[in-house]
């Protein structure tokens, strides 16, 4: 198989674009399509403070590679989740990177920070850890781009992932998810600051072969809490229908946003959102969905660990 | 040829060469869609040719985690 630009070997074939490209024409098709995403969803420009949510995955760490070499002000800011044998590793993956490029670096550390871990949540919340763990995410990534001034949060959603999401939505008809679902979440009352996907038009196994092609070390493990997540099962279904119908999750996804969610958006009631009473934050209800899940899980450990017997007092 | 393959765990398979990735692949039942297959430092295409002597990657490119909500 050769580069369909330079008829070199090819080292990436794209099938839903019956193409071929040596590495240096992929990155040029690889840089096309962010360039093409950024601009056309007007997601920021180079005036912008961008915080680039940095897991240490291929995902995130190729964002934030991408949007450095393009000259953007892309801070990251890593979560430390304080999951055993995964979440370090991602840590010191994720400072590596920024050392190396000499990129600015923000760490929250859930323990340190808020008191818990994403283990934590597995025994003192309803919610999956997937779940929890996400809304942790977005939670802090939201509340640190508003207390240190960015313009907007970026993180590394891709096609698989957008399409993932799309079925998921689809099939429990989660309508409200469905209407607001995109590569933009504009900024709104209160305090939510914009959120984009630069990598929506490209499929995970091209930003996986982005990162090895610019020679990016990610976390190549599977956190150890998503083995046997619905999302997985997702991506397998639509791999499969890929695998046979080249262009389907591209279909899926990009024909929904120029076509689905038009029509779901005449049903659509938005939600009063408020301010938190607690933090302040945007929420629905009184309480946040954060500020509730902290406190159910910290009432929940604090009944598993009871307070040790006070000593009295040695002197 | 030694196939490495990461997922669901670290394993190491002998296959006599030469072979195509794509027929190698077919072979473990696994979809194309989500590996990419390594040689040395370079990224190979479904009709390259490994030799007996290669040693080739397949890493997998999917990462889950949460879809029922806004991310």
């Amino acid at each position: 198989m050769r580069c369909i630009k330079c008829r070199k070997p090819a080292a990436v074939e794209v099938r839903r674009h019956h193409s071929a490209f040596c590495p240096e024409h992929f990155i040029e098709f690889f840089d096309n399509q962010v360039r093409r995403a950024i601009h056309e969803e007007k997601m920021f420009t180079h005036d912008d403070r961008i915080l680039v949510a940095v897991s240490g995955g291929k995902d995130s760490l190729a964002l934030w590679d991408v949007l450095l070499r393009f000259g953007y002000q892309a801070t990251g800011l890593h979560i430390n989740l304080g999951i055993p044998g995964y979440s370090d590793l991602s840590q010191e993956k994720t400072e590596a990177f920024a050392r190396e490029r000499g990129a600015e670096l923000l760490i929250v550390d859930l323990e340190a920070d808020y008191g818990v871990t994403v283990e934590d949540f597995k025994r003192g919340s309803e919610r999956t850890p997937c779940s929890a763990c996400g809304l942790s995410k977005r939670y802090i990534f939201n509340k640190v781009a508003l207390e240190q001034g960015f313009d907007v949060v970026a993180t590394g959603h891709n096609l698989d992932d957008e399409a993932a999401t799309l079925l998921g939505n689809l099939i429990h008809w989660q309508e409200g998810y469905l209407v607001r679902q995109g590569p933009v979440l504009p900024a709104g009352y209160p305090n939510l600051v914009k959120k984009v996907k630069p990598l929506f038009r490209l499929a995970e196994r091209e930003v996986a072969a982005y990162a090895v092609l610019r020679g990016i070390d990610y976390v190549l493990d599977e956190c150890p809490n998503a083995v046997g997540a619905r999302s997985l099962l997702y991506k397998e279904a639509l791999n499969l229908i890929e695998q046979h119908s080249p262009g389907a999750k591209q279909s899926l996804y990009l024909g929904f946003l120029q076509k689905g969610r038009r029509l779901i958006a005449a049903a659509d009631e938005r939600p009063q959102l408020v301010e938190c009473e607690r933090c302040g934050m945007p929420t629905t209800s009184e309480v946040c969905s954060f500020c509730r899940l902290m406190e159910r899980v910290k009432i929940r450990l604090r009944r598993a660990r009871p307070e040790p017997v006070a000593q009295p007092a040695s002197d | 040829m030694k196939v490495i393959l990461r997922y669901p765990r670290r394993q190491e398979l002998e296959f006599h060469g030469p072979r195509r990735v794509r027929d190698i692949l077919k072979e473990l039942n696994i979809n194309p869609e989500a590996v990419l297959v390594i040689r040395g430092d370079s990224l190979v295409t479904g009709d390259t040719v490994v030799d007996e002597n290669d040693v080739i990657e397949i890493r997998p490119v999917m990462s889950g985690g949460q879809t029922d909500a806004l991310h």
